[in-house]
C-alpha cells in the first residue's frame, strides 16, 4: 500500500528549476531509498515533503488523502519527521532539549500554563528513546555540539523516531560518518522502520548502503524521477547507469535534456 | 548509566558551574580588596552597599533583558536613547496630569496617583513602541540588528530632543522622588533595588525554567533548527525586542524618580555597558549560551569598581579603564576554558 505519494512536484529557484514534475511513491513500512547525482533535486524534494518549502506545482497524498503543508508544523502534524542533511541541531543544547525542541513537555497545573518546562520528563523520555535505538551517549547533559558526528546523527535520528508516526525522511544521514558509525546509523534506520512500523525515506550517495538497507529505490535525475527498482531486483551497476541517465526508462530523461538545451 | 558516563556528567555540569565561579571570584576579590584598602566601616557599610545596589539597579534591568536578547542571537544598541525618550514622555505626562507650579507643595498634587500611573504606562508604552519599531526593521525589512538599532539609537534621542525642545524635563512631583526614587520599601530596601531584583528574578526564571527560555537558547544556537522544529522564530524575536523596550521604559521611570528630572545627556553608554556586563557574565555575543547569574555579577563588577574608586578617592575615570580590562580578562579566560574543555 502507498503511504505517501508526490505527483508532478515542481520547484524553481530563479534560473534553476530544481524539480521538474517529480513523482515519488513510498510504500507502507518500507525503507525507500532516493538516489541521484548532486543537484538532482533530492534535498529540494525532501523539503517539500517536510513542509520547509512549498512547491510551485504538484500535489502530495498521505494514505490516499490530499495534504498541503504550509510549514514544518503541518508536516510534523501529519507524522512526517525529517533528519536534514545539515542535521539542524542546536549545538549548545543537550540531547533531550534537541529531541523535544518545538514540542517541549510542560509541568502540570498552573506552572505548566505559565510555560514551565518538565525537564526531568524531557531527560527521562530522551534517555528511553535513545536506549530504544541502542544509542549510547557520553552524557545526557552534554551539549550536542561537543559530540561526535555519529552521536549527533543519532540524536537527530532519535528525534525523528520519537515523533515520526508515518514517515521519517533522512537526507544523507551517513555522509559525514566513519565506517563504524555508518554501520550504527544504517542499523538504526532498519530498527526505526521495524520497531515503529513507520516508513523511511533515505537519501544517499552510497549505492552499497542503499542496497543494504532499502526495500525500494527511486532514482532521480535533473529534477525528475528516472526509475524505480526493487532493491532485490537491481544492482550497483544498474543504479549507477540510471543515475547517469543511461539505460532504463530513458524517455522522461530525453525530455529533460531537451529542456536543458533551451 | 555506566560509571564513566556518570563521571563525565559530573565533569560537564561542574565545568558549567566553574564559568560562574571565575567572575564570581573576580567580584569577590574586588570586594575584599576595597574592604581592606578603604577606611573601616566605609565600603562594607549597609548604607554603602545600598548605594552600590541603587547605582547598579538601572543597568541591572537593562542587562537582564540584554541577556535574553544576546542569547537569542539578537542585539539592541538603542536602549539608552529609548530610556531617554520614555523618560521625557513619561515626565511630561506626569507633569501634565499632576500639575506643576512654583508653589506646589506635596498637598498641591491632586492627581498624584493618577499622574504616576499614567507616567508609568506612557514610559512602558514608549519602550514597547521602540521595541516594535526595531522588530519591524529587523524582522520585516531584514536590516541587521546592529544597523537597525544603531539607527534607532539616533532616532529615539533625536525625537526625545524634539519633544523636549532640547531641555531636560524637570519639576516632577517631589513625592515621586522622595517616596520611590530615594525611598525604601518598608524602610529597608531602596525601591530601585527592589524593582531591579524583581525584574531580574522574573527574567531569570523565564530564561532557565520555561519553554520560552529554552527556545530563546535554541534560536541563538541555530535559527534554522529552531525554524524547522516549528518554532515561530520571528514572533519569538519580536517578543524579545518588545520586552527589551518595555524594560527600557521601566528604567526610565526609575531614572526620573531617582533624579527628579528627565535628563537628555545621560544614558548614551547604556547599551554598551549592558552588553559588556552580559559578556563579562559569560554570555556569548554569538548567541546560544549564557546565564542570568553571570549577568548579575557582570553588573555588580563595574558598580563595585566605581564605588570603591570613589571611596578610595581615585578619579572615577579609572572605572572605565578597569571595566574594559575586566571585560578583556573575562572573555580571555572564557576562551581559554573553551579551548581546554571538550572539543569544538
Ligand atoms: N535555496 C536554493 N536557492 C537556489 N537554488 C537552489 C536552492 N536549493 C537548491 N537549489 C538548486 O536546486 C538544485 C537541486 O538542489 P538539491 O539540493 O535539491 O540537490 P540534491 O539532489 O540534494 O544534491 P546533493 O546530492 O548535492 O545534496 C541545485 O541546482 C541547487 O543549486
Ligand atoms: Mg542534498
Amino acid at each position: 500500500m502507498t503511504l505517501l505519494a508526490a505527483r508532478g512536484i515542481r520547484k524553481r529557484y530563479g534560473q534553476v528549476e530544481a524539480l521538474r514534475g517529480v513523482d515519488l511513491e513510498v510504500g507502507d513500512g518500507e525503507v525507500h531509498a532516493l538516489i541521484g547525482d548532486n543537484g538532482a533535486g533530492k534535498s529540494t524534494l525532501v523539503k517539500t515533503l517536510s513542509g520547509v518549502i512549498s512547491p510551485d506545482a504538484g500535489e502530495l497524498e498521505l494514505r490516499g488523502a490530499k495534504v498541503h503543508f504550509h510549514g514544518p508544523r503541518d508536516a510534523q502534524g501529519a507524522g512526517i519527521e525529517t533528519v536534514y542533511q545539515d542535521l539542524a541541531l542546536a549545538p549548545s543544547l543537550d540531547a533531550g532539549a534537541n529531541i523535544f525542541l518545538g514540542r517541549e513537555p510542560l509541568r502540570g497545573g498552573v506552572r505548566g500554563r505559565l510555560g514551565f518546562l518538565d525537564r526531568s520528563r524531557m531527560r527521562q523520555e530522551a534517555s528511553v528513546a535513545l536506549a530504544d535505538l541502542g544509542v549510547e551517549l557520553p552524557s545526557l547533559e552534554a551539549e550536542v555540539g561537543t559530540m561526535s558526528g555519529g552521536q549527533r546523527q543519532a540524536v537527530a535520528v532519535a528525534r525523528a523516531a520519537v515523533w515520526g508516526t508515518a514517515l521519517i525522511v533522512m537526507d544523507e544521514p551517513t555522509a559525514a560518518l566513519g565506517v563504524r558509525q555508518t554501520e550504527v546509523v544504517l542499523s538504526l534506520i532498519r530498527r526505526v522502520c521495524e520497531q515503529k512500523g513507520v516508513s523511511v525515506l533515505l537519501i544517499s550517495h552510497n549505492m552499497a548502503h542503499v542496497l543494504e538497507v532499502a526495500d525500494t529505490v527511486t532514482v532521480m535525475r535533473l529534477g525528475r524521477r528516472a526509475a524505480v527498482r526493487r532493491a532485490a531486483d537491481t544492482s550497483l551497476e544498474e543504479l549507477t547507469l540510471l543515475m547517469a541517465g543511461l539505460g532504463g526508462d530513458a524517455e522522461p530523461d530525453a525530455e529533460a535534456e531537451a529542456e536543458d538545451e533551451r | 548509566m555506566s560509571a564513566l558516563s556518570t563521571v563525565r556528567e559530573r565533569f560537564f555540569s561542574q565545568s558549567r558551574r566553574s564559568e560562574d565561579l571565575t567572575i564570581g571570584i573576580i567580584l569577590l576579590a574586588l570586594v575584599v580588596a576595597f574592604w581592606i584598602l578603604s577606611p573601616p566601616g566605609s565600603f562594607l557599610s549597609v548604607a554603602n552597599i545600598k548605594n552600590i545596589g541603587v547605582d547598579a539597579s538601572e543597568l541591572m534591568i537593562l542587562s537582564a533583558g540584554m541577556t535574553l536578547l544576546l542569547i537569542a542571537g539578537g542585539l539592541d544598541l538603542s536602549i539608552g536613547s529609548v530610556v531617554i525618550f520614555a523618560a521625557v514622555l513619561s515626565a511630561k505626562t506626569i507633569n501634565a496630569v499632576a500639575g506643576t507650579g512654583p508653589d506646589t507643595g506635596p498637598l498641591a498634587y491632586h492627581h498624584l496617583g493618577l499622574a504616576i500611573a499614567a507616567g508609568v504606562a506612557v514610559a512602558i508604552a514608549s519602550g514597547v513602541a521602540w521595541g516594535l519599531f526595531n522588530s519591524f526593521v529587523i524582522l520585516r525589512l531584514k536590516v541587521p540588528p546592529f544597523i537597525a538599532t544603531l539607527a534607532a539609537l539616533g532616532m529615539a534621542l533625536g525625537l526625545a530632543e524634539v519633544i523636549s525642545s532640547g531641555t531636560n524635563v524637570s519639576g516632577l512631583p517631589l513625592p515621586l522622588q522622595e517616596d520611590f526614587g530615594l525611598g525604601e520599601a518598608f524602610g529597608i530596601l531602596p525601591w530601585p533595588i527592589v524593582t531591579a531584583a524583581a525584574v531580574t528574578a522574573v527574567l531569570w526564571v523565564l530564561l532557565s525554567k520555561t519553554r520560552f527560555g529554552l527556545r530563546t537558547y535554541a534560536l541563538g544556537a541555530n535559527v534554522e533548527s529552531a525554524r524547522r522544529a516549528g518554532i515561530r522564530v520571528d514572533r519569538h524575536m519580536l517578543t524579545l525586542y518588545v520586552l527589551m523596550g518595555a524594560l527600557a521604559g521601566i528604567v526610565s521611570v526609575v531614572d526620573i524618580a531617582r533624579f527628579g528630572t528627565a535628563t537628555l545627556a545621560a544614558h548614551s553608554q547604556d547599551a554598551l555597558s549592558a552588553i559588556s556586563a552580559v559578556v563579562i557574565g559569560g554570555t556569548s555575543l554569538f548567541g546560544g549560551r549564557g546565564r542570568m547569574f553571570g549577568t548579575v555579577i557582570g553588573v555588580l563588577i563595574p558598580a563595585v569598581l566605581l564605588n570603591g574608586f570613589v571611596i578610595l578617592q581615585i578619579e572615577s575615570f579609572w572605572q572605565n579603564v578597569a571595566v574594559g580590562a575586566v571585560l578583556i580578562v573575562a572573555v580571555y579566560i572564557d576562551q581559554l576554558r573553551r579551548q581546554a574543555g571538550p572539543s569544538t
